[in-house]
C-alpha cells in the first residue's frame, strides 16, 4: 500500500534525511520519502505491515523535528 | 504567513519590549544603586529571554533526550546560556543583556528564514498548480462537477471557457483556443476543433469544449507532469549530498574546536578565562551551518520550478547540475531537428514557366493519392482543387502519377518515370525527393520534398554555441547526402549519418569516451529507439509533446514544446542555479571562517553580534539569494 502524507510545519532537509532513512528501516516498509520542499511524506509499506510502520513514523517524526506534524 | 510564524511573531515583540525597558534601566544605572543589583539584572534579562527562546531551549534538551544533538538549537542554547554564565566569573564583564539580545535577534532571523522558504516553497507550488479540481460530466441532462478521477476512459466532459482541461482527450464538438502555456511555456494559444487532441493542464480560452477523454487520471499528462517535478528533489545533486555530508561533520568539529578554545587557550596562553569562554561561545554561534543546509536545496528546487515554467521538466536536481557542466550535445535529427513530417521545401519552375501554375499541375494530379509525398503536395497548394477537372488518374508504381487535368495530360514523378517518356530533366542541387512535372509532353520544373526543418533548428544550434557549448554532433540514419545538407544548413559542427540504432550507443560512447576533463556529453532525441542512447549519455533529453512514451521515461530532462532551441534556455537556467549555489557555499564558509578567526582569543575583536550574523544574517542572505533561481529571463 502506498500513501501520500502532507506535512505542517517547517522541516529542515537534514532531519526530512535523517526521518527517512529510519523510516525505510522499519519492517516492511517498501520505500519512504519525507521531502521537505513540497512537504510531503510518502509510505510505501506491505498491506500488513503498513499500520504499524505509519504509528513507528509518526513517532520518529515526533522525535526528530517535534514542529513538523504529519497530517494523517 | 502561518499561525505558527504569526504566534512567534508576538512572542518576539513582547520580549522586544521587555527588553527595551531592561536595557533604558541598564544604562540609566538603576540596577548598580539596588542591593544586588547586579544578581536582580541577571534575573530580569531572563525574563525577555525566555520569552524569545524558550523553544530553542526546548527543543535543544529534545535533541539531547533522543541523541540527536547537533543542531542549531543546541548551539544557541550553549552560547547564551554561557553568555548569561559569566556573570559567575568575577573577572568578566557581566554579558546578561548580550546574551538575551543574541536570542532576540536569532529568533528574528528564524522568523524571517522561515518565512523566506515557506514563500519560495509557495511560489514553486503556484507555479505548478496544473492539477484541476474537477471535470464536468453530464449526468441526466445535468452538468455535474465530479473529482477528475472517477471518470472513466472514453466518457465525454465538458470544458467552459476559464476552465481547465481535466483529462486528456479528443474533441467531440466546439472550436476554441487553449492556453498551453502551462504544461509548454509557450504563450501563443494553440487553436483546436473537432478531432484534434488536447492534453490535460491547458486552460480553454474562447469556446465550450466536449472531450471525449482517452486516458485515466492517473495516467494523464498533468499527473505524469506532477508526478515527475514532484519526485524530482529526491534525485540529489552532488552538491546537494556534499552539503549534508559537510554539515554533519562540520558542527561537531567546531563544538570541539570552541571546547578546546575555552580549554586549552587560558592554559596555554595565559588568556583570562572569560576571554577563552567568549571566543568558544562566537565559535558555537557561528558554526551552525544552516546557510548551506537550507540555501542549497532551495536553489536547486527554485531551478526546477524555474524550468518547468518555461516547458523543461527536470527529473532532479543532479540532472540540472550535469547539465550545467554539458559542453557536447548530441541530437538525433529526425523528430528532434526536424518535424519528422514531409514537406515541399522548394518549387523550381523552368524558365517562363508560372511557379503556381506548375504547383497546380501537380496538386491536382496528385489529389487522389494518399502517400505522404503527395499529401504534402496538395497540402502546399494554396488554391482549392476541383475534382471535376480531374480523369484518368494512374499510379505508377514507385515512380509517380500520371492524369489528365482539364484537356492536359499532366506526369509527375522521378526520373525514370521522365526517362520512359523521353522528357528531358534537369538536376537540382537540393536535397530530398525531386517530383518532376511534366505537362503534355513538356518539361516544366520540380518540387523538392524533404523532411521540414524545425522553425528554431538554426537558433538552437547558435543559442547552443553561444551558451558556450564546444561541439554540436547530428546523428542520424538517414542518408549522407541528407545529413550532410542538414548539418551544413544548421551550422552543426559534425555529424554522422547512415547509423543504425545501435550505432547511436556506440557514437554516444565514443563521445564520452573521447572527452577530457568535466565536461558532460548531452543527448537530444524522440524515438523509441532512442531511449538507449537517452539512458547512456550523462544527461538524455526528449522531446515531450511529439515523443514516444519510452523515450521520455528514459530521458532526464523533457521539453515539453519539442523546440530545440529550448536546450540552451536549459543550459543558461542549470548554470544559474549552480552558480547562485556556488555563490551561497563560497559566500557563508567565507563569513564563518572570518569570524572565527577575529574570535580567537589572541584577536578577540568579534563580538557575539556579529556572530548572531554569521549565523542568521548570513543565512537570511543566502535565502534571498537563492530565490534568486525562481526567475526567468523571457
Amino acid at each position: 500500500m502506498r500513501k501520500a502524507f502532507k506535512l505542517d510545519g517547517e522541516i529542515c532537509a537534514n532531519c526530512a534525511g535523517k526521518i527517512q532513512a529510519g523510516i525505510e528501516k522499519l519492517p516492511g516498509v517498501n520505500k519512504a520519502s519525507v521531502n521537505a520542499m513540497t512537504l510531503k511524506f510518502t509510505l510505501d509499506a506491505e498491506d500488513g505491515a503498513f499500520d504499524e510502520a505509519l504509528e513507528t513514523s509518526l513517532k520518529l517524526f515526533a522525535d526528530i523535528e517535534p514542529d513538523c506534524e504529519v497530517l494523517v | 504567513m502561518n499561525n505558527k510564524q504569526k504566534k512567534k511573531l508576538r512572542r518576539i515583540v513582547v520580549a522586544l519590549a521587555v527588553f527595551a525597558v531592561l536595557e533604558v534601566l541598564a544604562v540609566a544605572g538603576v540596577f548598580e544603586s539596588l542591593p544586588y543589583g547586579l544578581w536582580i539584572e541577571f534575573a530580569a534579562f531572563l525574563v525577555p529571554y525566555l520569552i524569545a527562546g524558550y523553544d530553542v531551549l526546548r527543543r535543544a534538551w529534545h535533541g539531547i533526550a533522543h541523541r540527536q544533538p547537533f543542531d542549531e538549537n543546541l548551539l544557541m542554547s550553549i552560547a547564551t546560556i554561557g553568555a548569561f554564565a559569566l556573570v559567575f566569573f568575577p573577572d568578566a564583564e557581566p554579558h546578561m543583556a548580550e546574551g538575551a539580545a543574541v536570542m532576540l535577534f536569532y529568533q528574528v532571523g528564524a522568523l524571517f528564514e522561515s518565512y523566506a522558504v515557506g514563500k519560495t516553497r509557495k511560489s514553486i507550488a503556484d507555479m505548478m498548480d496544473i492539477a484541476p479540481d474537477y471535470a464536468n460530466v453530464m449526468q441526466g441532462g445535468e452538468l455535474m462537477q465530479v473529482d477528475p478521477a472517477d471518470v472513466a476512459v472514453g466518457d465525454e466532459i465538458v470544458v467552459k471557457v476559464g476552465e481547465r482541461v481535466p483529462l486528456d482527450g479528443v474533441v467531440v464538438s466546439g472550436r476554441s483556443q487553449l492556453d498551453t502555456s502551462a504544461l509548454t511555456g509557450e504563450s501563443v494559444p494553440r487553436v483546436v476543433g473537432e478531432g484534434a487532441s488536447v492534453a490535460s493542464g491547458c486552460v480553454n480560452m474562447t469556446g465550450v469544449l466536449t472531450i471525449r477523454t482517452t486516458s485515466a487520471f492517473e495516467n494523464s499528462t498533468v499527473s505524469r507532469i506532477l508526478e515527475l517535478v514532484e519526485n524530482a528533489s529526491e534525485k540529489k545533486a552532488r552538491t546537494e549530498n556534499f552539503i549534508s555530508r559537510f554539515a554533519r561533520v562540520y558542527t561537531p568539529v567546531v563544538v570541539g574546536l570552541a571546547l578546546a578554545i575555552a580549554v586549552f587557550s587560558p592554559l596555554a596562553f595565559g588568556l583570562p578565562i572569560s576571554e577563552s569562554v567568549k571566543s568558544a561561545l562566537i565559535f558555537l554561534v557561528v558554526s551552525c551551518p544552516c546557510a548551506l543546509v537550507i540555501s542549497v536545496p532551495l536553489s536547486f528546487f527554485g531551478g526546477i520550478g524555474a524550468a518547468s515554467r518555461s516547458g523543461i521538466l527536470v527529473k532532479g536536481s543532479s540532472y540540472l547540475e550535469a547539465l550545467a557542466q554539458v559542453d557536447t550535445v548530441a541530437f538525433d535529427k529526425t523528430g528532434t531537428l526536424t518535424n519528422g513530417t514531409f514537406g515541399v521545401v522548394a518549387v523550381h519552375a523552368g524558365e517562363g514557366v508560372d511557379r503556381d501554375l506548375l504547383l497546380s499541375f501537380a496538386a491536382h494530379a496528385e489529389a487522389y493519392s494518399d502517400h505522404p509525398i503527395a499529401l504534402s503536395v496538395v497540402a502546399s497548394y494554396a488554391g482549392t482543387i476541383d475534382r471535376e477537372k480531374i480523369a484518368e488518374v494512374e499510379e505508377h508504381g514507385g515512380q509517380g502519377v500520371s492524369a489528365r487535368v482539364d484537356s492536359h495530360r499532366v506526369l509527375i514523378g522521378n526520373d525514370a518515370l521522365m526517362r520512359a517518356e523521353d522528357i528531358d530533366v534537369r538536376n537540382c542541387h537540393l536535397v530530398g525527393t525531386i517530383l518532376h512535372v511534366a505537362v503534355d509532353g513538356e518539361y516544366l520544373g520540380h518540387i523538392i520534398i524533404a523532411d521540414m526543418m524545425k522553425d528554431d533548428a538554426k537558433e538552437a544550434i547558435d543559442g547552443l554555441h553561444a551558451a558556450g557549448v564546444k561541439k554540436t554532433v547530428m546523428l542520424t540514419g538517414d542518408r549522407e547526402q541528407a545529413a550532410a545538407a542538414v548539418a551544413a544548413e544548421l551550422g552543426v559542427d559534425e555529424y554522422r549519418a547512415q547509423l543504425m540504432p545501435q550505432d547511436k550507443v556506440a557514437q554516444v560512447e565514443a563521445l564520452l569516451e573521447s572527452h577530457d576533463g568535466n565536461g558532460k556529453v548531452a543527448f537530444v532525441g524522440d524515438g523509441i529507439n532512442d531511449a538507449p542512447v537517452l539512458m547512456r549519455a550523462d544527461v538524455g533529453i526528449a522531446m515531450g509533446g511529439m515523443g514516444s512514451d519510452a523515450a521520455i521515461e528514459a530521458a532526464d530532462i523533457v521539453l515539453m514544446n519539442d523546440k530545440p532551441s529550448q536546450i540552451a534556455r536549459a543550459i543558461r537556467i542549470a548554470r544559474k542555479t549552480l552558480s547562485i549555489v556556488k555563490q551561497n557555499i563560497v559566500f557563508a564558509l567565507a563569513v564563518k571562517v572570518v569570524i572565527m578567526i577575529l574570535a580567537l582569543p589572541m584577536i578577540g575583536i568579534a563580538t557575539m553580534w556579529l556572530a548572531v550574523f554569521g549565523d542568521v544574517g548570513v543565512s537570511v542572505l543566502a535565502i534571498l539569494n537563492a530565490m534568486r533561481c525562481l526567475r526567468v529571463r523571457k
